[in-house]
């Protein structure tokens, strides 16, 4: 049955991401929804709170955009390659405005967002002590274990208003398939207090329900579903198509100058209406270089009596 | 001695470092080439574990990130980024962490944050990433970094992830589970760390290298160990196989 949550991203984006919001577009490297992150840019969102893990070349275009007021962030690198040079022409020169930042390790970023899943008050985690982090960031606190007397480092929950997550199949009411690197994808999912699914695919309930297992977002969590092919590009969605990592190369290139990288936002995402005609506008024999071999899993008996 | 490249002889000597049925928090490019040449040597059994939550990959290419697809293929198992810091990092169950960063001190403290202040950087640097739960959980750090006065530094602008902070005395009322720093392999010597003290001490010399070589490279006055050791020359099976690891030589250079 359609709950009527099947919509494009323009609308996707248009009812839930609103300007000042509190925002994580989720993915460890893998399923990064770029093609949301285009969305919002086009929309020209302002005053965002963009949270990840990993800001990847996506925030860093969002912050090139001005879209973003803050980053809530525990690796800022374009991974493989070196510097996120937009994030840093923020934090270094103001330019294009001037960003605060709210940073964690990984595990503390990571544990925020499980807080926030689990509605924990706050998560004691063995990490932050003798670093200079937790001097900087009034967020990263202390308390005593109340068994062994220990001070032990804590932090807070993070309750993003909106979640976007890209799955590489789902049926109509947003019930996720999610395989390779599950990333923060669930644990964003539950934090937020709307969730965009974007997919690859959208298959029967029948499908999902062959293999419950792989389910790691169910329908009742999610508020829109966007069918989205191409979705993650230049990140990668496990078995439909894999990183360009040439691309992460040339960003580095692209984003010497903020001019630059201007131009290049004018061209691949103000210059496209979505993500059909980004992934037209690319040259067939990229997207071919994209395709990965198969390798398919055993199937698993789920029977009953 | 077989001719190899600075690079090369940093993987092999970090290589040796690794144990077979060691489980090991691998990074990208010079890491991840050490963890898959002990695999092909001593330690065949080896886990390699990356941050992105790959358990027991088994890489048919060269990864180009540590969320790379091809660590996912084949792998034993796949985590969430919490349950992997959760589950195996702070469950205490990565034997070694490979480390990098722009800084490290003599305490192998070590700095990927920033250089200059915080508030007003001169140059914003990406961030802890995992370093800091690594530095914090693992029982051995391993930092295999080129050996530049840039880098080795008495103290780092920004203590990101935790060496032996300001001595190991200190270090250990801290109750870090981790181990702390183990080993600093560099292109031109490999350094451990003082017993009681946890200051970097000088403990093998690469082919050719001199200690004057080394303190010209570091710029406080280096603690060399009494029994200072020179580290067996690289076999041509050694460089052969790095080689074959990186054919176009992407983190090899």
């Amino acid at each position: 049955m359609d709950s009527g949550k099947l919509m494009t991203m323009k609308e996707a984006v248009s009812k839930f991401v609103s300007d000042d919001s509190t925002v994580y577009l989720a993915g460890f490297t893998h399923m990064i929804p770029f093609a949301a992150g285009h969305e919002i840019i086009r929309q020209r969102r302002k005053g965002l709170t963009l949270c990840r893990a990993t800001p990847d070349i996506i925030y860093d275009q969002m912050i090139a955009a001005g879209c973003a007021k803050k980053l809530v962030f525990s690796y800022a690198g374009n991974p493989g390659v070196g510097s996120l040079r937009c994030f840093r022409r923020a934090l270094e020169k103001g330019q294009p405005k001037p960003l605060e930042i709210d940073e964690y390790s990984h595990f503390g970023l990571s544990g925020r967002l499980f807080a926030g899943a689990t509605n924990m008050p706050f998560l004691p985690m063995r990490t932050n002590v003798g670093s200079d982090l937790p001097s900087q960031n009034p967020n990263m606190r202390t308390v005593k274990d109340p068994y062994t007397g220990d001070e032990i480092s804590v932090v807070p929950p993070l309750r993003p208003d909106v979640a976007v997550v890209h799955v590489q199949r789902a049926d109509v009411n947003g019930n996720a398939h999610i395989w390779g690197i599950v990333g923060e994808q669930k644990d964003a999912a539950f934090a937020s207090k709307k969730v965009i699914l974007t997919c690859e695919e959208i298959v029967d309930e029948a499908v999902i329900r062959s293999d419950p297992n792989r389910t790691l977002i169910p329908d009742f969590v999610v508020h829109a579903v966007v069918h989205e092919p191409w979705c993650a590009h230049p990140s990668y969605t496990q078995g439909y198509y894999d990183r360009d990592n040439e691309f992460y190369m040339q960003w580095d290139e692209i984003t010497k100058e903020h001019d630059m990288t201007m131009k290049y936002l004018e061209e691949w995402v103000f210059g496209v209406e979505n993500r059909a005609q980004y992934i037209k506008k690319m040259p067939a024999e990229k997207i071919h270089q994209l395709l990965p071999k198969a390798a398919y899993s055993t199937p698993v008996n789920y029977g009953s009596v | 001695m077989v001719d190899c490249t600075p690079s090369e002889l940093m993987v092999i000597v970090a290589a040796r470092e690794l144990k077979d049925h060691e489980t090991v928090l691998v990074g990208v490019g010079i890491p991840n080439l050490a963890a898959n040449l002990a695999r092909k040597l001593q330690a065949p059994n080896l886990n390699m574990v990356y941050e992105s939550g790959a358990v027991g990959s088994n890489p048919s290419r060269m990864p180009l990130s540590i969320g790379d697809p091809c660590l996912v293929t084949g792998a034993k198992s796949v985590c969430s980024m919490y349950e992997q810091f959760a589950y195996y990092l702070q469950g205490g169950r990565i034997d070694v962490g490979f480390l990098g960063g722009a800084q490290i001190d003599k305490y192998g403290n070590i700095n990927s944050t920033v250089i200059g202040s915080y508030k007003t950087p001169k140059v914003r640097l990406p961030g802890s990433g995992g370093a800091c739960d690594i530095a914090s959980n693992v029982k051995k750090i391993i930092v295999v970094t080129p050996h530049e006065k840039r880098r080795f530094v008495e103290k780092v602008d920004f203590l990101t992830s935790p060496g032996f902070v300001d001595g190991k005395a200190k270090w250990k009322e801290l109750k870090l589970q981790g181990g702390g720093p183990y080993a600093v392999i560099t292109n031109l010597g490999t350094l451990k760390f003082d017993d009681t003290t946890g200051e970097m001490t000088l403990v093998a010399l690469h082919p050719g290298v001199t200690v004057e070589k080394i303190q010209e490279n570091t710029p406080w006055k280096l603690k060399v160990a009494d029994n200072l050791e020179q580290t067996p020359p690289p076999t041509e099976e050694e460089v052969a196989m790095v080689r074959s690891l990186d054919p176009t030589r992407i983190y090899l250079g």
